[in-house]
């Protein structure tokens, strides 16, 4: 079991796959949690780099998510718009560990460099 | 040389004791461990320097070593138990080594170097080697400790599974990875009733992608196994201190005389803890297989290295080399392993390796031949294979693994790659269209309706310039389209650069057009987005943001009430059942029957405004009002509230019917004609619900002077004198069209059914995404006029779709107010600070 420097979000079975679900971060950036048809896992800030449109609502495909305002194709790998648009939304380090979804605890903060080390209860 | 406790019986506690060397004191090297790397490791070691140690090892089994992956057979009833075993008692005996086994070691004392075993047995060693390998996960579900929940691991629970199928029944596996499945297989093939319960939406998820997911699924349920994805076991029901079922976290209950654990595996490195080794997942080594300790070593499943810990045999091979190396001072190391993974089920025949993922850089090659049941997919990044899933044809994944293994430059065969190592190693072959330029006039092209190449090119010589005409034209690649390429490539060869493109395609990740694709979903019964991406050849592992919606439709449409919607595959507002705005909130539009209301809607308007701080509320174009700024987590109470006034959602987020306008009519107007308030109450009671193309909206205006503006609607009752005017194909959005007369009718009976039988119309024959102007624009009015000619053809239409809407007119607000898919509404949790750091509360 992980904990220390990784923040425990509970078991993978509550985020169907193809579809996001959303991990508000009091003092941060609320963020979207995919689990991708491959049946990977990406966690990312929940605003899209054009207008900040609410990612975790879009249509997931591969491991790439459209936004449901304006049809950007966002990547859940690095975060970085496709095709001719351009920018990038911040990635959350995550694992996945017998069965329970992990995130590195600094940067659900933020990439808060000065973040304390907690521990993860759910 | 003593045999002690029984005779050399493979499959008994045996324990033969080495002789004490006469030429002297060796280095004592203790085993814990007599599995598969144990040995080997032994094995790498003696071929090295056969006198170099007294070897000594304990083996919790009380059996000789035998070959682990072969379990599998052996439940299945293709292998016996002798013919797996791999190390004989002769092995044993021949070699001086001392084995006890039936004998767990319980401690290791690293100051006095010892071992210390159940029995009591002590055992000194200078060098130790740690090869426990792994335990089977259970999860901590209530039950898990019943009489007959076995665990695949080992010979004994072989023979447990055995004696449950003896008395058959009804056996569920929980897990549907590489062991589950071939437990399952295994106590099928022994007559046991077989269901699998996995948590992840598609098998082998960590092997296999959703499309070769699939068609594993079809083939296990052909062989009458039952597959449950997505399924989270809640509870293992007992009966009298024995299993009686399993029950999921959704409520179904599945009778089980015997239940297999077999979700995973976790490194046994409880006496390296113990002992003070330094342990994370697994127990940390270096190149040489060296632990923490510089006299103990560790190889097999229990160790990580370099951060990984592997469940297969062949990175074993590998650290086992390393190891022996390391100790008889010829240190080379072991630097990791690339994978690759085939299911051990006869008849299955599938192959996976490296990474399927995907991702930033990565190109899918995709190859599905439906006819044959054939998925390949190989992922190419930077020109080199990086992973490989094959399904129904394997032959070529030894290549494409040793392409990837070493990492080759796959440029220059790049075409052909798909196609396998006998054609794209075929040197003048390596142009597609020069293979195909290269068969003869009689090479069979069309499977599916015997067109030869022949006929192709005489048909393509004889005026069909694109695929469609050639399609038309003689047949070829009309059917399951797999000869596309071949066709295509025919044009190529047959016309250089003269190939009319036809219809546009229907997204990038496919080579039909729309149309095709509607036709074949019903001419090929297909019942689900994956089978159609199999058995129309979809070009990519599961679709994009355009095909998904699209197929959600017209496979809703071919088959109501039988096809489950997919709510990942719509688009957010049709999946939240409202409006997404541009600050992520949402618009609430109640429906309003013919834009009639009453005091009682109108209060809990009011109230859900009030209650939930909604910072606007405004009349639509559309006749209703629009209550903005609600939250996602709010939504279910907004129209639980709604809901309780009578009020059901009035789906302004939909391609699906919005509104049906009114204008007051015969009732209050003194022009009105007829009674067209209540006519479109009727019609909008008649047709809400109901999923379409695009979104459709219906006007009723009492006279001519159309104060509903009929002519600018997708269908338009225009009430006079005699009867109703019905119109068809307006639109008031970004380019006006006015309607086209339809027909005219003399009842309100009438000019509903015609309104069924035209919606109906609409819905099977229209493009997704194309409202009923420009589908009219395209197909003509006459094809319109002649479909709903006669009154038979409008009866069926009409029939068709009242049948839908029994599927259809449920209000999908008031399932949500009882909380179905709340996980769609929820936070997963809250992130927030508390004291001195951040913690998590669940939503
Ligand atoms: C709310 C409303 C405007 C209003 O405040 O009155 C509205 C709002 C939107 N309209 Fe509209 N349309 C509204 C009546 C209309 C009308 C008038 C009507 O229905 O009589 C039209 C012209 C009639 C027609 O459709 O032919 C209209 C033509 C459009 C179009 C252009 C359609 C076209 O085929 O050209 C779009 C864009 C689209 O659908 O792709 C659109 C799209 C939209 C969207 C859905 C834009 C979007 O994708 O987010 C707006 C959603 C706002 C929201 O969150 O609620 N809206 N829209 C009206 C809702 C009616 C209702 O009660 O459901
Ligand atoms: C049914 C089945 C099918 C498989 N199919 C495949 C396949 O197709 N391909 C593939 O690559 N891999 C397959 N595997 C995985 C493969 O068998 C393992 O990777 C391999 O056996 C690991 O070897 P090991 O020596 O690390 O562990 P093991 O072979 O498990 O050996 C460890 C031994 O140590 C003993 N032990 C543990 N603790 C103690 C102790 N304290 N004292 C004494 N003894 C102890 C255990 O009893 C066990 O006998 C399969 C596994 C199973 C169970
Ligand atoms: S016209 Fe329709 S789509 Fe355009 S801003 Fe107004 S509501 Fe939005
Ligand atoms: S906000 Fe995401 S595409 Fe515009």
């Amino acid at each position: 079991m992980m904990t220390g420097d990784w923040l425990d979000i509970g078991p993978v079975g509550q985020i169907e796959a193809g579809t996001a679900r959303t991990l508000p971060v009091e003092g941060a950036q609320e963020l979207a949690i995919f689990h991708t048809l491959r049946g990977e896992f990406f966690a990312i800030v929940n605003a899209c780099p054009h207008k900040k449109g609410p990612l975790s609502q879009g249509i997931v495909h591969g491991d790439v998510v459209t936004c449901p305002l304006h049809n950007w194709n966002i990547s859940l790998r690095d975060g970085r718009a496709l095709g001719d648009d351009e920018g990038c939304v911040p990635t959350i380090p995550l694992r996945v560990d017998a069965g329970r979804i992990y995130l590195l605890r600094a940067a659900v903060l933020g990439g808060g460099a000065e973040a304390a080390p907690a521990e993860a209860e759910v | 040389m003593r045999v002690t406790n029984g005779d050399a019986d493979v499959n008994a506690p045996v324990n033969f004791e080495g002789n004490a060397f006469p030429e002297g004191p060796r280095e004592r090297l203790v085993v814990i461990g007599n599995g598969m790397a144990g040995c080997r490791a032994v094995e790498e070691i003696l071929a090295r320097e056969p006198e170099r140690f007294e070897i000594t090892i304990f083996g919790a089994e009380p059996r000789v070593n035998y070959n682990r992956i072969m379990l599998s057979p052996v439940l299945a009833g293709e292998k016996t138990f002798d013919e797996i075993v791999i190390n004989t008692p002769a092995w044993y005996i021949d070699n001086g080594i001392t084995l006890v086994s039936g004998d767990k070691v319980e401690r290791i004392d690293r100051d006095t170097q010892t071992v210390i075993a159940a029995s009591g047995r002590t055992e000194p060693y200078d060098k130790l080697l740690i090869a426990t390998g792994s335990d089977p996960f259970i999860i901590p579900v209530p039950g898990k400790d019943l009489d007959g929940v076995v665990t695949f691991r080992d010979l004994d629970d072989v023979d447990r599974m055995l004696a449950a199928a003896d008395k058959g029944g009804s056996a569920v596996v929980i897990g549907g990875g590489l062991l589950g499945l071939e437990a399952a297989h295994g106590l099928s093939l022994r007559g046991m009733q077989v269901s699998v319960i996995h948590l992840m939406p598609s098998l082998m998820e960590r092997q296999l992608d959703e499309a070769a997911g699939f068609l594993l699924r079809s083939e296990l349920e052909k062989r009458g196994q039952t597959i449950l994805t997505g399924a989270n076991t809640q509870e293992i029901i007992g009966k009298d201190g024995h299993v009686a079922g399993v029950r999921l976290e959704d409520g179904t209950e599945i009778p089980a005389d015997i239940v297999v654990m077999a979700v995973g595996i976790r490194p046994a490195t409880g006496l390296a803890k113990e002992a003070g080794l330094e342990v994370e997942r697994g127990i940390l080594v270096d190149d040489h297989m060296v632990t923490s300790d510089p006299n103990i070593l560790s190889v097999g499943e229990c160790v990580q290295h370099r951060g990984l810990c592997y469940g297969l045999v062949a990175p074993l091979w590998d650290m086992c080399r390393a190891l022996a190396d390391h100790v008889t001072d010829r240190a080379t190391g072991y630097e990791g392993s690339v994978t690759s993974t085939k299911l051990k089920v006869s008849g299955i025949d599938l192959f996976s390796a490296g990474d399927f993922s995907g991702g930033e850089g990565c190109e899918d090659i995709v190859m599905r031949d439906a006819a044959r049941g054939i998925y390949k997919r190989v992922i190419v990044k930077d020109n080199r294979i990086v992973g490989a899933v094959l399904y129904g044809d394997t032959t070529d994944g030894s290549w494409y693994f040793d392409l990837l293994k070493k990492g080759e430059d796959v440029s220059e065969i790049r075409e052909a790659l798909i196609f396998g190592q006998a054609f794209a190693s075929g040197g003048a072959l390596l142009d597609p269209n020069a293979a195909v330029a290269a068969l003869s006039d009689d090479a069979e092209i069309c499977g599916c309706n015997g067109v030869s190449k022949g006929q192709v090119v005489s048909c393509i010589e004889g005026g069909a310039h694109s695929l469609d005409a050639v399609r038309s034209g003689c047949k070829a690649s009309a059917s399951c389209g797999s000869c596309t390429n071949l066709v295509e490539s025919l044009l190529a060869v047959t016309l250089g650069g003269e190939v009319e493109t036809g219809p546009a395609t229907m997204c990038r990740c496919t080579s039909f057009s729309h149309d095709d694709v509607r036709a074949l979903i019903i001419e090929k019964e297909l019942t689900s987005i994956p089978h159609v991406m199999q058995e129309l050849h979809w070009s990519t592992p599961d679709g994009c943001a355009s095909c998904r919606p699209a197929l959600n439709y017209y496979l809703l449409c071919a088959l109501p009430g039988v096809y489950e919607d997919d709510q990942k595959s719509r688009f957010v507002n049709e999946r939240m059942h409202a409006n997404i705005q541009k600050d992520g909130t949402y618009s609430v539009v109640p429906r309003m029957w013919g834009g009639l209301t009453n005091p009682r809607e109108l209060r809990a308007i009011a109230d859900v405004v009030e209650k939930y701080d909604a910072p606007m509320v405004k009349v639509t174009g559309g006749q209703r009002l629009d209550i903005f700024g609600i939250k996602k987590e709010d939504l279910p109470a907004v129209w639980a509230d709604l809901n309780a006034a009578g009020m059901v959602s009035g789906h302004a987020y939909g391609k699906s019917l919005r509104t049906v306008k009114t204008c007051v009519g015969s009732e209050w107007c003194r022009f009105g004609t007829q009674d067209s308030t209540g006519l479109g109450v009727k019609i909008e009671r008649m047709t809400w619900g109901s999923w379409m193309p695009h979104k459709f909206k219906i006007a009723v205006s009492g006279c001519p002077r159309n104060c509903a503006e009929a002519t600018i609607k997708d269908f338009g009752v225009v009430c006079v004198d005699s009867g109703y005017e019905l119109h068809v194909g307006g639109n008031g959005g970004i380019k006006v069209r006015a309607t086209d007369l339809l027909c005219k009718v003399a009842t309100e009976e009438e000019a509903m059914e015609m309104c069924a039988a035209f919606i109906q119309l609409y819905r099977e024959e229209a493009r997704y995404l194309e409202r009923t102007a420009p589908w009219i624009e395209r197909v003509g009015l006459e094809h319109v006029k002649l479909a709903l000619a006669d009154a038979e053809a409008v009866r069926a239409y009409a029939a068709r779709f009242h049948h839908s809407q029994c599927f259809m007119q449920d209000d999908p607000w008031a399932k949500r107010a009882a909380g179905e898919r709340a996980d769609l509404h929820q936070h997963l949790a809250t992130v927030r600070p508390s004291d001195s750091s951040y913690q998590l509360e669940k939503a």
